[in-house]
C-alpha cells in the first residue's frame, strides 16, 4: 500500500492520566514512609488473594480456560479492525450510535457534546476505567456538568478529592474508619452516630445515592466486554449502582477501549467464568447488564458508545508488548504483587496501576514521556502476576523487554553514561569469558583487607548503596569454586577452556 | 480523515506483521453431568452463601409460598407475563397492593420506588456459580422492575436449572436485555470484605419450583 | 552419566562451598562431573535490566563453553539461572538476531536442569538420608526462590528432598511463596521497596524459630542473609546443596562471614 498524505505516523501514543509523573522510586519511599496505608494494603490484598486462590482451585478447568482466554483475546488483537467493523454494524443496527475517538481529548469532547445534547448538567457515573484515563469528570467539570460516581469505592475517593489506588477497589488504600470519617465528613444528612461497620457504611451510601439514580437523565459507563457477532456490551458490578445507570436513565453513553471486544457470544462463558474468580474472588459478581443497542420499551432509549484509542494502536504496534491488551481489567496481578502490596496503588502515577500498569502506561503513552521509564523496573520479577493472570499476559517478559526498549532508547544520548550503563558493559566483558572471570575472582579476596581490620565498611558508593542500606554482604571465600576445582582436578590453565577462535572472541 | 478511518489506519498499520490468528482450544468444561436433585442441592448451597433466602416446593404450591412471603409487603409488582398459577391464591384479594407492569403500560420510576416487592420469574439458572438469569421475557418484564423495589421474589424452575455457565449461556439469546444476578447487592469495597444490600435488592427469595 | 556443573557466577566467586557440596552429592551417587571451564555467567543481570546487547556475549560465551563439552545432562545449583539458560538465552539470540546461537543455545537449554530437578527427577532421589547419607541436625525452615517455583516449576521436589534429611527439624515457612526482594538490580534500583519486602521476609523467617534459613538459589539467600545479619540476628541462610551434602561425618559449615556492615548509622 503507498503512503498517502495524512497517513498517521505510527505509533501514536495516548494522553490523559496514564503516565507516572514521578519517579517510581521516589514516589514508592514516599508511599512506604505511610505505615497505615501499608497495614491497609497488606490486610486488603490478603484477603483477596486468600479468596481467589480458594476459588479457582474449585474449577477443575482453570487452566483451561486460561488457555482459551488468552487465545480468544490474542485472535481478538489478530483480527481487530474486522471485529471493530462487525461490531459497529451490529450494535448501530440494533439503534445504538457510534462515536470514534482517537485519544482523551476527543472522547471527552464527544460525552461532553453528548450530554449538552440531552440539555443536562448532571450525570451519574459506573466505575470506568477508560473514562479514568481520560480524565472525564475533570473536563465535565469544566464544562459545567456534574459527574457522580456512583460505585462505594469510587464514591469515596471522589468524596475524599482523592484519586483511585486499584483498578477494583479504588479505594483500597482507606481502612473502614478513615471511610467513615470522610462519609461524616462530605455527605450531606448523613447520621452522625455512623459506625465504621462495611455495612452501616454500605447502607450510607445506599441513601446519599438513591435520588440520584432514580431522577437520573443521563448515565455514564465503561464497558467489560463487547460482543463483535451480536453487537451486545456488558457491564459486570456488584452493587447495583450498574443496573441502576444502565437502566433508569434515558441515555446511556458508555466510553470504551477498542480492545474489549471479544469475538462471539460463545466467549462470554469463557470470561463470565475467569474474571469474577480473579477479581473479587467471588464464583459470580452479584449482577452482570448485557444490553445490545436499544431495546424498545426497556432501559434508555439513547444509547452511545464511544470506541477509544488513546495509545491502545500504539500498545498493538510493539510485537513483545500487544499482549497487554489482553488485559481485562481484573487486578489479580495487583494483588498478587509484592511491590504494589508495599507501594500501592498512587506510586505508579498512572490510572493503572500494578504490575499490568507498569507495562500498559509506557506501551500506550510511550517509555519516553514524563518518568513512564522508571515503571518497567517496578518489579522485582517475581512472576507472581503472570500466574495469575487469567489470561496469561507474560507480564514478567515484557517487563523485561520495556527495559531494555528504555535502555536502548537512551544509547548515544547521554553525554556521560550512568553508573548503571558503565558497570553493565563492564560486566558484560567480565562475565563472557571464564578466563576474565576466574583472574577477577583472585582479586576478590583483596576486598577483605579493604575492609579494614573490624571488617566493616560504612557505605558503598553510587548505585551499590542501595544494597547496603539494609543489608551485609557476606565476606568473599579465599578461594573461588573455579580455583579449587583446577587444583583438585590439576587443570593447569585455570580459567580457560578451549582457546577461543579468534572471530568467537567477544 | 475522520476518527474512524484513522483509527483504523493506526490499527492496520500495528498489525503490519500480520500475527497468526489462533485457533481457540476450548478443553475446558461444556456441560456438568448433574441430575436434578444434585442441581437444586448446589444452587441452594452457592445461593444461601450469598445470603439470599431459598425455597424448595413443588410446583403447584408456588403461589402459596409467594404469599408467604408477601405477608410484609404493603404493595407489589409482577411483569405482565407472570405465570397465572404462582399467584391463584391471592387473586381478587389483593387489588389494593398488587400493581401490574408492562412495555406497553410501564410504571414510572417514583412508582416503583413506592413498591416493596416484584415477583418475576426467570430465564435460567447457573447451580455451580449460584446465578439466576433474567431475559426481559414477560414472566420477568422490564428490567427496572426487578430492580427498583428492594425486594424480589424470583421463581426458579427445576427445570431451568443447568450446572455450569456454558450451559445457560448456550441456551439465552444474547441480544435480548439480560441480568445476571448472583445473590442480593453487595460490595466488597471496605477492606474487600463482602457486604451485602447495596443499590440493588436487598432482599433476594428465590422459590425453586419442582 | 557424565554431568556438567555450571556453577553459576555468584556460587563460583561467593559461594564455592555450594558448588563444591553439589559435586559431593553427585560423586556419591556414583556420577563423574564435569566442569567446562569456558563458563561463567548466564547473563539474567543483564537481561533483566534491559541490556540485551550486553547479554549477547555473555549467553555466547555460555552457550559455547557447553556447547563444546562432551557430558549427558547439565546441572546448576540456582532455579533462577537455569531459567535464564532456558528461556532467556534463546531469547537474547533472537533478538539479536543470531539464529545460529539460538539454535546451540535451545539445545544447551534442554539438557541443563536444576539441582532438585536432577536428583528427584533424573537419578531418582527420593530419600536424601538414604540415597545420599544427608545428616543435617539443625532447626531449618525454607524459602522457595520465585523462579524455580514459577519459572521451572519445581513444586514441593526441594522441600520433599529436605524433609529426607536424616536429623534436620523442618519448619514451615509463613507466607513461603512471597519474593524475598531480591530481584537483581531491583535490589539496588527500588532498593526501598526490596528492603521492604525483604523485612516482611525476615520477619516471618523469625516467626519459625528456626535457626537458619536454606533454598535453592545463592543469589535470594545472600540477600535474605544479609538482611538477617544486618538485622541483628544469629539467623544464617545455607543453600540445600550444602544440607544435602552434609553428612554426620563431613557436617556443614554454618557460620558465615559477615565482611559489609554498614550499621544504622549509615542510612
Amino acid at each position: 500500500m503507498s503512503t498517502f498524505l495524512g497517513m498517521p505516523a505510527l505509533p501514536v501514543y495516548g494522553s490523559g492520566n496514564l503516565h507516572a509523573s514521578e519517579s517510581f522510586p521516589k514516589s514508592a519511599h514516599r508511599e512506604l514512609g505511610n505505615a497505615q496505608l501499608r497495614s491497609n494494603l497488606g490486610h486488603a490484598t490478603r484477603t483477596i488473594r486468600d479468596k481467589r486462590t480458594q476459588v479457582v482451585s474449585e474449577l477443575p478447568d482453570w487452566e483451561q480456560l486460561r488457555d482459551a482466554g488468552s487465545a480468544i483475546k490474542e485472535s481478538v488483537m489478530a483480527r481487530l479492525p474486522e471485529l471493530l467493523e462487525q461490531f459497529e454494524q451490529n450494535f448501530t443496527a440494533r439503534g445504538g450510535v457510534i462515536h470514534w475517538a482517537r485519544d482523551a481529548g476527543e472522547a471527552n469532547r464527544i460525552v461532553a457534546g453528548l450530554i449538552r445534547d440531552t440539555g443536562e448538567t448532571e450525570v451519574v457515573k459506573v466505575k470506568s476505567m477508560a473514562t479514568q484515563e481520560i480524565g472525564l469528570n475533570e473536563y465535565l467539570e469544566e464544562q459545567g456538568i456534574a459527574a457522580f460516581e456512583t460505585d462505594l469505592a469510587e464514591l469515596i475517593v471522589q468524596l475524599d478529592h482523592d484519586k483511585p489506588s486499584h483498578i477494583l477497589v479504588p479505594a483500597i488504600h482507606k481502612n473502614r474508619t478513615q471511610v467513615r470519617d470522610i462519609f461524616l465528613r462530605e455527605m450531606e444528612n448523613v447520621d452522625p452516630d455512623l459506625t465504621n461497620e462495611p455495612s452501616k457504611l454500605a447502607a450510607a451510601a445506599r441513601t446519599h445515592l438513591r435520588r440520584k439514580f432514580l431522577t437520573a437523565k443521563v448515565a455514564v459507563s465503561g464497558a467489560n466486554f463487547a460482543l463483535a457477532d451480536s453487537g451486545t456490551l456488558a457491564v459486570v458490578e456488584s452493587e447495583g449502582n450498574g443496573r441502576m445507570c444502565l437502566t433508569l436513565p434515558e441515555t446511556l453513553i458508555t466510553v470504551m477501549g477498542i480492545e474489549k471486544l471479544l469475538p462471539t457470544w460463545q466467549d462470554l462463558e469463557v470470561f463470565m467464568q475467569l474474571l469474577p474468580r480473579s477479581s473479587t474472588g467471588e464464583r459470580m459478581n452479584p449482577y452482570t447488564s448485557l444490553w445490545t443497542g436499544v431495546t424498545e420499551g426497556d432501559g434508555p432509549q439513547n444509547v452511545h458508545l464511544v470506541l477509544l484509542d488513546n495509545g491502545r494502536s500504539a500498545a498493538l504496534a510493539d510485537e513483545m508488548g500487544r499482549s497487554a491488551l489482553h488485559c481485562i481489567r481484573c487486578s489479580a496481578c495487583m494483588n498478587v504483587c509484592p511491590v504494589y502490596e508495599r507501594t500501592g496503588g498512587h506510586a505508579y502515577g498512572s490510572t493503572y496501576p500494578g504490575p499490568i500498569g507498569a507495562i500498559l502506561s509506557p506501551l500506550m503513552t510511550g517509555i519516553q514521556a514524563e518518568e513512564n521509564d522508571s515503571l518497567p523496573y517496578a518489579s522485582s520479577l517475581c512472576g507472581a502476576c503472570y500466574d495469575a493472570c487469567p489470561v496469561k499476559i507474560n507480564i514478567p517478559d515484557i517487563l523485561v523487554h520495556l527495559r531494555s526498549v528504555d535502555v536502548d532508547s537512551k544509547r548515544g544520548t547521554k553525554k556521560v553514561p550512568n553508573q548503571m550503563d558503565v558497570g553493565m558493559k563492564a560486566a558484560s566483558w567480565a562475565l563472557s569469558s571464564g578466563k576474565r572471570l576466574g583472574l577477577i575472582e583472585k582479586g576478590l579476596p583483596l576486598s577483605r583487607l579493604a575492609a579494614g581490620p573490624n571488617k566493616k565498611i560504612t557505605k558503598l558508593p553510587g548505585i551499590a548503596a542501595g544494597w547496603t542500606q539494609s543489608r551485609d554482604i557476606p565476606a568473599p571465600p579465599t578461594q573461588s569454586f573455579r580455583a579449587w576445582w583446577n587444583k583438585e582436578h590439576h587443570t593447569p590453565d585455570a580459567g580457560v577452556g578451549t582457546p577461543l577462535k579468534k572471530e568467537e572472541q567477544p | 480523515m475522520s476518527a474512524r478511518t484513522e483509527i483504523l489506519e493506526r490499527i492496520h498499520g500495528a498489525l503490519s506483521d500480520r500475527p497468526e490468528v489462533p485457533t481457540v482450544p476450548r478443553a475446558y468444561m461444556a456441560e456438568s453431568e448433574l441430575d436434578e436433585a444434585e442441581l437444586i442441592r448446589l444452587l441452594i448451597d452457592r445461593l444461601v452463601d450469598y445470603k439470599a433466602q431459598v425455597s424448595v416446593v413443588d410446583h403447584q404450591d408456588v403461589s402459596t409460598r409467594i404469599n408467604e412471603l408477601l405477608a410484609g409487603a404493603s404493595s407489589y409488582v409482577l411483569p405482565s407475563g407472570l405465570d397465572p398459577d404462582w399467584l391463584t391464591t391471592a387473586e381478587g384479594k389483593d387489588d389494593h397492593r398488587r400493581r401490574m407492569d408492562s412495555i406497553d403500560a410501564p410504571l414510572g420510576i417514583s412508582e416503583l420506588d413506592n413498591i416493596d416487592t416484584v415477583i418475576t420469574g426467570s430465564a435460567v439458572s447457573v447451580a455451580e456459580t449460584g446465578t439466576i438469569i433474567l431475559d426481559g421475557s414477560p414472566n420477568q418484564g422490564r428490567r427496572a422492575i426487578s430492580l427498583v423495589p428492594d425486594h424480589h421474589i424470583c421463581v426458579v424452575r427445576a427445570g431451568d436449572i443447568v450446572g455450569i455457565l456454558p450451559e445457560a449461556l448456550r441456551r439465552l439469546d444474547g441480544t435480548r436485555p439480560i441480568t445476571m444476578i448472583s445473590g442480593p447487592s453487595a460490595t466488597s469495597d471496605i477492606e474487600l470484605e463482602r457486604v451485602e444490600g447495596v443499590h440493588g435488592p436487598r432482599r433476594l427469595d428465590v422459590i425453586i419450583a419442582r | 552419566m557424565r554431568i556438567a556443573l555450571f556453577a553459576t557466577c555468584i556460587v563460583d566467586a561467593m559461594y564455592p562451598a555450594t558448588a563444591r557440596a553439589t559435586v559431593k552429592i553427585l560423586e556419591r551417587l556414583g556420577h563423574e562431573v564435569v566442569f567446562p571451564s569456558g563458563q561463567a555467567c548466564c547473563g539474567q543481570m543483564h537481561v533483566n535490566s534491559g541490556y540485551l546487547k550486553e547479554a549477547l556475549p555473555v549467553v555466547a560465551n555460555h552457550v559455547r563453553a557447553f556447547d563444546i563439552e562432551d557430558y549427558d545432562v547439565a546441572v546448576a545449583p540456582s532455579g533462577s539461572c537455569v531459567a535464564s539458560v532456558k528461556h532467556q538465552h534463546p531469547m537474547v539470540a533472537r533478538s539479536c538476531g543470531d539464529a545460529d546461537l539460538e539454535a546451540r543455545a535451545a539445545a544447551v537449554g534442554a539438557r541443563i536442569y536444576e539441582l532438585s530437578e536432577l536428583l528427584v527427577d533424573v537419578l531418582g532421589v527420593t530419600d536424601a538420608g538414604a540415597q545420599l547419607g544427608s545428616f543435617f541436625p539443625h532447626r531449618v525452615t525454607y524459602h522457595p526462590s520465585c523462579h524455580g517455583m514459577r519459572l521451572l516449576r519445581l513444586g514441593d521436589r526441594q522441600a520433599r528432598l529436605l524433609a529426607t534429611v536424616q536429623g534436620i527439624d523442618m519448619v514451615d515457612l509463613p507466607e513461603a511463596d512471597q519474593c524475598c526482594g531480591f530481584g537483581g538490580t531491583f535490589s539496588m534500583k527500588n532498593a526501598d521497596v526490596s528492603s521492604a519486602m525483604l523485612e516482611d521476609k525476615t520477619a516471618t523467617i523469625k516467626t519459625t524459630g528456626a535457626s537458619l534459613c536454606t533454598g535453592g538459589d545463592a543469589s535470594c539467600l545472600m540477600h535474605i542473609g544479609g538482611g538477617l545479619s544486618r538485622q541483628g540476628s544469629s539467623i544464617t541462610t545455607l543453600h540445600l546443596a550444602e544440607i544435602l551434602a552434609s553428612t554426620m561425618d563431613e557436617p556443614a559449615s554454618v557460620t558465615g562471614e559477615v565482611l559489609v556492615s554498614t550499621g544504622k548509622a549509615a542510612r
